[in-house]
């Protein structure tokens, strides 16, 4: 039974090299999907390459249908899976100041840490910003403490507060990604851009 | 477009990617992440340099009371990270990718991408703290789960990079 770290099947202690192994696999399928080239990233945004989109939706959809049903055949406890807090205010906010940042910089921190890999160096650079902006969040704190814990909302599913079950969710959400495909290929056609 | 076909399949991409998710959901319980390593780091930092600082000022005192290990880079995701730079790597260096240079549209110079980059990563390194997590452990790793503030998060910026998308245009498009 699944999760294996909390069944004890697997120690504290090898959990971490695993994480390191998990990342390598990580790292590679972001490198090889072009997550390290922010032309290719920012496409996303003008319609010239939706790879983005594409990556994105699939992995967050194939994650998705594979924990619900490792849920079904028993395989894994759900309860015992971390779902992300939520709390509204700071959730919207920091989505908000965090797509500023993906449009001006053309990387997010992950993709930041699999292009400067391969040595790009704008993205070395990025990754400077994001110790900068993490350690001003760090510092200013008291500043903005109240805002960061606004609108607590506990740990809600969005299939819960949107009273459907967790299947019809991820149903709407295959749908949903089936249409921005669709139109991440018109995209494509419609707005090429040269070699890049 | 692309330079021949030397990148993966999107799609394919996409299920690879969902698997990593989901066997570190399976081993760990927990979902894949990014900026949380640079705050893990951070705190080190400020650990080693400003011990005193460490233990009074808010942020760093809240922390410690959650969290009980020794060391702040004694961490799943730090580790995690560490993995994502070698295998990164090696993907780049079957591919022929490995090459040390500022990459940027034609039309503007390197010292501007730079810029922009910079002031990129400050936005997103703050608004990873504010929204408790990435793209990737948020947004991605949020959503696989279902969770409703992963999807906020992922809606806040996708939706805000594309409403700002006119204004930064010229750094990416002709």
């Amino acid at each position: 039974m699944a999760p294996l770290v909390s069944y004890d099947i697997i120690s504290q202690n090898t959990n971490l090299p695993l994480a390191f192994a998990i990342g390598i696999g990580f790292g590679w399928v972001l490198e090889s999907s072009g997550f390290s080239s922010s032309r290719k990233l920012a496409g996303v945004f003008y319609g010239y390459d939706t790879v983005v989109l594409k990556v994105f939706f699939t992995g967050a959809i194939t994650a998705m249908i594979g924990l619900l049903f490792f849920s079904l055949f028993g395989w894994i406890d759900l309860n015992l899976v971390y779902v992300n807090p939520t709390f509204l205010t700071s959730a919207i906010l920091g989505g908000v100041i965090m797509g500023l940042g993906f449009i001006m910089g053309g990387f997010c921190p992950g993709t930041s840490f699999c292009a400067a890999s391969i040595g790009k160096i704008d993205a070395m650079v990025f990754i400077g910003g994001l110790f900068i902006g993490v350690f001003i969040f760090t510092e200013g704190y008291p500043l903005w403490e109240g805002i960061y814990k606004a609108n607590f909302q506990g740990y809600p599913k969005i299939s819960t507060s949107l009273n459907l079950s967790d299947g019809i969710l991820a149903l709407l959400v295959i749908l949903a990604a089936v249409g921005m495909f669709w139109a991440g290929e018109w995209a494509e056609k419609k707005f090429p851009q040269a070699e890049y | 477009m692309n330079k021949g076909n030397k990148y993966l399949n999107p799609y394919i991409g996409g299920i690879l990617l969902g698997l990593v998710l989901l066997v570190a959901n399976f081993i760990s319980g927990r979902g894949l992440g990014a900026s949380g390593a640079v705050k893990s780091t951070i705190l080190a930092g400020v650990k080693t340099v400003a011990p005193g600082h460490y233990d009074n000022a808010a942020y760093y005192k809240e922390y410690q009371e959650d969290h009980k290990e020794k060391s702040p880079l004694n961490n799943w995701l730090v580790f995690e990270m560490m993995g994502v730079l070698v295998g990164g790597f090696l993907s780049g260096a079957v591919a022929g990718r490995l090459k040390l240079k500022v990459e940027h549209s034609p039309r503007i110079t390197s010292r501007r991408r730079m810029i922009f980059a910079l002031l990129g990563g400050i936005l997103f390194g703050f608004g990873s703290q504010m929204g408790r997590g990435c793209t990737s452990g948020s947004a991605l790793s949020g959503m696989a789960v279902l969770s409703l503030g992963g999807f906020i998060t992922m809606a806040g910026i996708f939706g805000t990079a594309f409403a700002f998308a006119y204004f930064f245009r010229k750094n990416w498009i002709q």
